[in-house]
């Protein structure tokens, strides 16, 4: 395999896999269920993300021609992130979930 | 380089994935352990995409594209759920 | 045209969905044809009210914008993630919506999302305020102009609503 085609490949998926771990970090870490809603939803996509982009190389460079199935993963996960997030988000403010103290403002009472 | 490379993504995406095994199972709440899977299944799809350049198959791909369909749909039905007591009014 | 193809950017989605499901060949663009044409069709009652595409070379700019933004908010966000968590000033703002549009307040919805410490959590009854989750406010004021700027008036114009 090409050197610089395996270094761009190892390059991807080892950013990916970081992001991916830090987003968990962020879901163990952080002391609310909100502030929490923040790391997955990002760094996750977005370690999904680099993966994705590494094995498309991979898999173009083997086969000598452009392989795109993949992005559609990505394309979903895109769409259907923030949907998700959107959706948790709901459930904890219907549940009066705890906030840190220091949040400012807060839901709607409904 | 891909040698070495692969498995130190595998072990961070399984030590990701530890991590939200961790909050899935503490909680404290429901919306949390909700949290915690939709992030389990999104790892768990990069996990698939790594096995399948560390196997040379394209195969893997159709998992990777079922789980992102079927973990998305799952956690909207949790997250209604719990918004209405409800999944399908 | 338009009887044939309510949806004309959404059948070219499902055309490219389809082939790049199902790889090249001429069958398949073929069968992915029909199901470009008649998915549309038959789904068309279900949709809302899709507003038109005013302007593409827009919506590609804003694709780009979006995509950018999402790379740097990434880091941004490990970064605050990593540090100490005392640090962070999470706070809930409040957003005023100038689009009227239901779609393109989704589409806002999920770039804020998507985009710098922000999760867009709730939408007021009356279409108007979005309820927006930061995960570290300095500026309340700054921010929203900055959501408006960056990506409301590209959506506005973009769909001319």
């Amino acid at each position: 395999m090409n050197g610089i085609v395996e270094f761009l490949v190892s390059g991807f998926i080892l950013i990916g896999a970081v992001f991916a771990l830090v987003g968990s970090i962020g879901l163990v870490r952080l002391s609310d269920f909100y502030l929490r809603l923040h790391g997955p939803t990002k760094a996750s996509t977005l370690g999904v993300g680099g993966a994705i982009l590494g094995s498309l190389l991979f898999f173009s460079w083997q086969e000598r021609a452009l392989q795109l199935q993949e992005v559609l993963i990505v394309l979903f996960l895109f769409i259907t992130a923030p949907v998700s997030a959107h959706m948790l988000a709901k459930a904890a403010m219907h549940r009066n979930l705890k906030r840190r103290e220091d949040t400012r403002g807060g839901p709607w009472k409904q | 380089m891909l040698e070495i490379a692969l498995p130190i993504a595998f072990g961070l995406f399984v030590l990701a994935l530890l991590l939200n095994l961790y909050r899935l199972l503490r909680g404290p709440t429901l919306p949390d352990r909700a949290l915690a899977l939709d992030t389990m299944y999104i790892n768990t799809i990069g996990l698939i995409v790594l096995y399948g350049i560390s196997s040379d198959s394209k195969l893997y791909f159709e998992a990777a594209m079922l789980i992102a369909l079927i973990g998305f749909v799952s956690t909207v039905a949790v997250a209604k759920y719990m918004l209405r007591g409800d999944i399908i009014e | 045209m338009s009887r044939l193809l309510p949806f004309p950017l959404l059948s070219l989605f499902l055309w490219a969905t389809w082939m790049l499901l199902n790889g090249f060949s001429w069958g398949h663009a073929l069968l992915g044809l029909v199901l470009a044409v008649v998915l549309p069709l038959g789904t068309q009652s279900f949709w809302p009210n899709v507003p038109r595409l005013r302007n593409f070379p827009k919506l590609v700019r804003f694709v780009l914008v979006v995509h950018w933004d999402i790379l740097t908010a990434n880091v941004a966000v490990a970064i605050l993630i990593i540090g100490p968590p005392r640090r962070l000033r999470p706070g809930f703002v409040e957003l005023p919506l100038d689009l009227s549009d239901e779609f393109a307040i989704t589409l806002l919805a999920s770039t804020i999302s998507l985009t710098p410490g922000t999760v867009s959590a709730d939408v007021s009854e009356d279409r108007r305020t979005l309820l927006i989750h930061a995960l570290d406010v300095d500026d309340e004021g700054a921010m929203i102009e900055q959501i408006k700027q960056r990506y409301e008036r590209p959506l506005k114009e973009i769909f001319e609503c």
